[in-house]
């Protein structure tokens, strides 16, 4: 479960299917293959025909989930090497797309917020966006102090892979850049920074 | 006053513009310029008839960066409560008035990648506004509009000169032609903000067809004021200055208890900005809720009601006012 | 009657210091003994001259070496100013409104000439002589909101209205408590306030919300903000917490005086009529506290203020560590006399 009552970090409600929608078109990374798979009985051949998904595994937690997803029917499916080339492929189905068009991301929060930037760029409403977490609770941080984003925080506090302050990962979550507060924990006090503790795993 | 402050005004034109539709010019009677506004905003207007005072609001439409007088179109409405047969049988040139500052519930999304409006009748007017601003600012949208008859139908020639054919479409329903909302909403670029303005049941029925459509209900909006509607006389007793006032069947709450001489807070005056919300303290018979501010649940719950446009049927009403 | 602008510095040597006048128009937050969280919110209107609401954008004697320090810390770190595509009929009012505000409150530094969208801007403070096109952004040096906020004491940020909530869209921030407009902006309302503490619960952030969605045009609003800053110190951003955050740990009994400054912010919010946003202004003023002991009042009530504070709000504004040692310092200038109530000096 992730932690609650952050008032700015993203409530994640699950991939419910909108019934009325013109298009579907899902973005899942990892686990959240799951988040589709597990909504099988939802997807009627109407849905089906309509719907587009792409997929990234990353490493070996999503193993095996690109031929159940294959196997749904869809009307397209992608599978992508990375991160980056499935939000590429997805700018540009973005960028053709007309409303009626909604889309559905599914992994871990720091998918999500990468696959959400790519929409709001598109005009698309946050609110709009329907979003499930599967998988590591691992944070996308941002280092206040020199705005370098680190993937795949467990521990806090952490040094930052980019200049290197020892950062305490504050409770506090921008959507436009998808990622966690990273702020310096010794500032104060240099050197007094207390040992890392795997937090979000 | 709550409503906040109140600008006076002199009429300086009175133009019939289309059947049972004319247009007011207001100045400033202190000659100073009028706010500027955002498209979409309504205004106020404050009737002295007779030592009554009534309040409605319309939608501005003159250029909103035009700050030498505010314009208005009343359309006389069939079973008016008095505002419009008021504004149209009474109000002269060189008549005195007072309107509110603009208050705008109707704000276009200027984050659209596109707007495409969609007006039905007098439901026209916010948008002249809102069109003046796209286009000066460059922004792009398409407007569809819903007239009556031709002669009922306000500014259709004039709109169509201003940003041709492409850009405003006329649909005559004594000819026939209706908007074809279906297809519309399923061709428009991601993105596309909607808006739409007219009578109740076309409002209805275009959010309908959007949400059917997949669109997603934070690019689909609305504006419509709600007038308070006629009904059975009652009273209520205000708890907190210890008052008794009479709602008469042509009268809103509001109005009766502005009547009273009791300071309540407004805005809209049309059940959707939510300022007049008050707390009832005792309600032994049931609220009509008419607005479109409360969720269900708190309509549902009786402890709250907006005095602009609801009613009470019952025994008992008590207004922590 | 002109102001006397001081040249003195927010970094290094911090000269900045309060001349005797200018203490005593300070707008000292606390009408009473003791610490209450509210929503505080009250009319913006003109109060007495020489006070800081003798004008509704107050200018003062430090204005010139505040604009100075703007640009130090714009030319280290742009993103300090930052608007969205969305925002720019907004960017305008306000530029507008500040000049508008400017030259009506202080005619003798400030005037504005219209004519039609051919408009003159003169800041004479500032040496700038201005002409330019209303609306028409290839005509000023930079965009409307960073223009004018390069000439405008405080932070600004502009909230859009819609979805029956408030977003921050734009903003100049570089005078800051602790927050990060990079980070927050695009942020709505209860998310910009999600770090501060107990507020939430207590249905703050809900009342204040309501009241501001339905904020006029012409009735502009305002509340007070306070915390504590060691050294006179404008730009105490996260971004640079590593370089600012020793200071807390230098506070000694010897030093507090110097050292320890009440920040206050007025915070000023106005409907903008073109766009319908809101823009928020930030106004923050220092003043150490050898310079609050000055007045008697103030003295005596200040130590009691932060002996009442709850725990959650010491650490949320970052005082656990000189708060004890400053209570002890002031409380010399505390005989237990009764206040006064208000904000005033005696």
């Amino acid at each position: 479960m992730l932690v609650e009552g952050i008032k700015s970090r993203p409530v994640y409600t699950g991939l419910s299917i909108q019934p009325r929608a013109r298009r579907h078109i899902f973005a899942l990374e990892g686990e959240g293959a799951h988040a589709l798979l597990d909504r099988k009985p939802a997807l009627d051949d109407t849905a089906l025909s309509r719907s587009e998904i792409l997929y990234v595994a990353r490493g070996s937690q999503g193993k095996g989930n690109d031929e159940a997803l294959r196997a749904l029917g869809t009307d397209m499916f992608f599978a992508a090497p990375t991160i980056a080339t499935l939000l590429f492929r997805l700018r540009g189905t973005l960028t053709t797309a007309h409303m009626g068009t909604r889309l559905y991301i599914a992994g871990t929060e720091g998918f999500i917020g990468q696959a959400m930037m790519v929409a709001l760029d598109h005009g698309m409403d946050h609110a709009s966006i329907v979003t499930e977490h599967r998988g590591s609770l691992a944070r996308r941080v941002q280092c206040v102090h020199c705005k370098g984003v680190t993937e795949d925080v467990t521990h806090s506090p952490f040094s930052c892979g980019h200049c290197g302050l020892p950062l305490l990962v504050r409770d506090h979550y921008s959507r436009r850049l998808g990622a966690f507060q990273g702020v310096n924990i010794d500032a104060e006090e240099p050197g007094s920074a207390p040992d890392p503790e795997e937090l979000f795993l | 006053m709550s409503g906040g402050t109140e600008i006076p005004v002199r009429v300086t034109r009175v133009t019939p513009v289309a059947h049972r539709i004319k247009r007011f010019r207001f100045e400033r009677s202190d000659g100073r310029p009028m706010p500027y506004f955002s498209g979409g905003a309504h205004v106020i207007v404050s009737m002295n008839d007779n030592g009554h005072v009534r309040r409605n609001a319309y939608s501005l439409m003159s250029a909103p960066y035009d700050c030498s007088a505010y314009e208005i179109s009343v359309l006389h409405v069939e079973d008016s409560r008095g505002g419009s047969s008021f504004m149209h049988e009474k109000v002269r040139e060189g008549d005195e008035m007072r309107v509110s500052h603009p208050v705008n519930l109707f704000q276009p999304d200027w984050r659209g990648r596109k707007h495409l409006l969609i007006a039905g009748g007098i439901g026209i007017t916010p948008f002249i506004a809102m069109m003046e601003q796209f286009s000066r600012e460059g922004a792009c949208f398409e407007m569809h509009y819903a007239i009556r008859t031709r002669d009922r139908g306000a500014y259709c020639e004039d709109l169509i000169a201003r940003y041709g054919p492409q850009r405003v479409k006329i649909y005559c329903d004594a000819e026939n032609d209706r908007i074809p909302v279906a297809r519309l909403l399923d061709s428009q670029p991601l993105g596309t903000h909607l808006y739409v303005c007219g009578p109740a049941g076309m409002i209805d029925g275009v959010l309908t067809t959007g949400l059917e459509a997949g669109w997603p209900e934070q690019n689909l909006h609305s504006e419509r004021f709600l007038s308070s509607q006629p009904g059975k006389p009652f009273s209520i007793e205000l708890t907190r200055s210890g008052r008794t006032v009479h709602v008469g069947h042509h009268e809103s709450m509001l109005e009766a208890i502005e009547a009273a001489g009791i300071d309540a807070p407004f805005l809209c005056r049309g059940g959707a900005c939510g300022q007049c919300e008050t707390m009832v303290a005792l309600c032994d018979g049931k609220l009509l809720h008419n607005d479109v501010y409360l969720t269900e649940e708190e309509k549902a719950s009786g402890r709250k009601v907006m005095l602009c446009v609801s009613r009470f049927e019952g025994k008992a009403l008590h207004l922590d006012l | 009657m002109a102001i006397a602008f001081k040249q003195e510095t927010f970094r290094d040597d911090f000269s900045y210091r309060n001349s005797p006048e200018n203490i005593r128009r300070f707008p000292f937050p606390f009408d009473r003994d003791e610490y209450m969280y509210a929503v505080n919110m009250e009319p913006h209107l003109k109060g007495q001259k020489g006070t800081a609401f003798e004008s509704l954008i107050d200018v003062d004697e430090h204005y010139v070496a505040e604009m100075h320090d703007r640009a130090l810390v714009l030319k280290e770190d742009p993103l300090r100013y930052q608007a969205l595509p969305h925002m720019m009929t907004a960017q305008w009012d306000t530029l507008e409104l500040l000049m508008e505000e400017q030259a009506a409150g202080f005619p003798e530094h400030f005037t504005l000439i219209r004519n039609g969208d051919q408009w003159r801007w003169i800041n004479r403070p500032l040496g700038i002589d201005d002409t330019f096109t209303f609306g028409d952004r290839s005509t000023l040096p930079y965009e409307p909101l960073e223009y004018i906020t390069r000439q405008a004491q405080g932070d600004f940020c502009i909230v859009d209205q819609r979805d029956g909530n408030l977003w921050m869209d734009a903003g100049m921030v570089t005078t800051q408590a602790d927050w990060s407009l990079d980070f927050d902006i695009g942020m709505n309302f209860m998310e910009w306030h999600g770090p501060v503490p107990l507020a939430h619960q207590m249905g703050v952030f809900d009342r204040a919300l309501k009241f501001l969605l339905n904020l006029q045009q012409g009735k502009p609003t305002r509340r007070f903000n306070w915390t504590m800053t060691i050294n006179p110190r404008l730009d105490t951003s996260p971004e640079n917490y590593h370089k600012w955050g020793p200071d807390r740990a230098s506070v000694t009994p010897e030093n507090v005086g110097e050292k320890v400054h009440l920040r206050v912010e007025v915070q000023s919010l106005w409907r903008l009529p073109r766009s319908n946003a809101i823009l928020f202004v930030i106004r923050c003023y220092l003043m150490n506290m050898n310079e609050l002991v000055t007045v008697p009042k103030w003295a005596r009530r200040f130590p009691r203020v932060l002996s009442t504070l709850p725990p959650e709000l010491i650490d949320y504004k970052g005082l656990t560590r000189y708060r004890q040692t400053t209570i002890d310092w002031l409380s010399r200038f505390d005989d237990g006399a009764p206040t006064s109530p208000g904000t005033f000096p005696d």
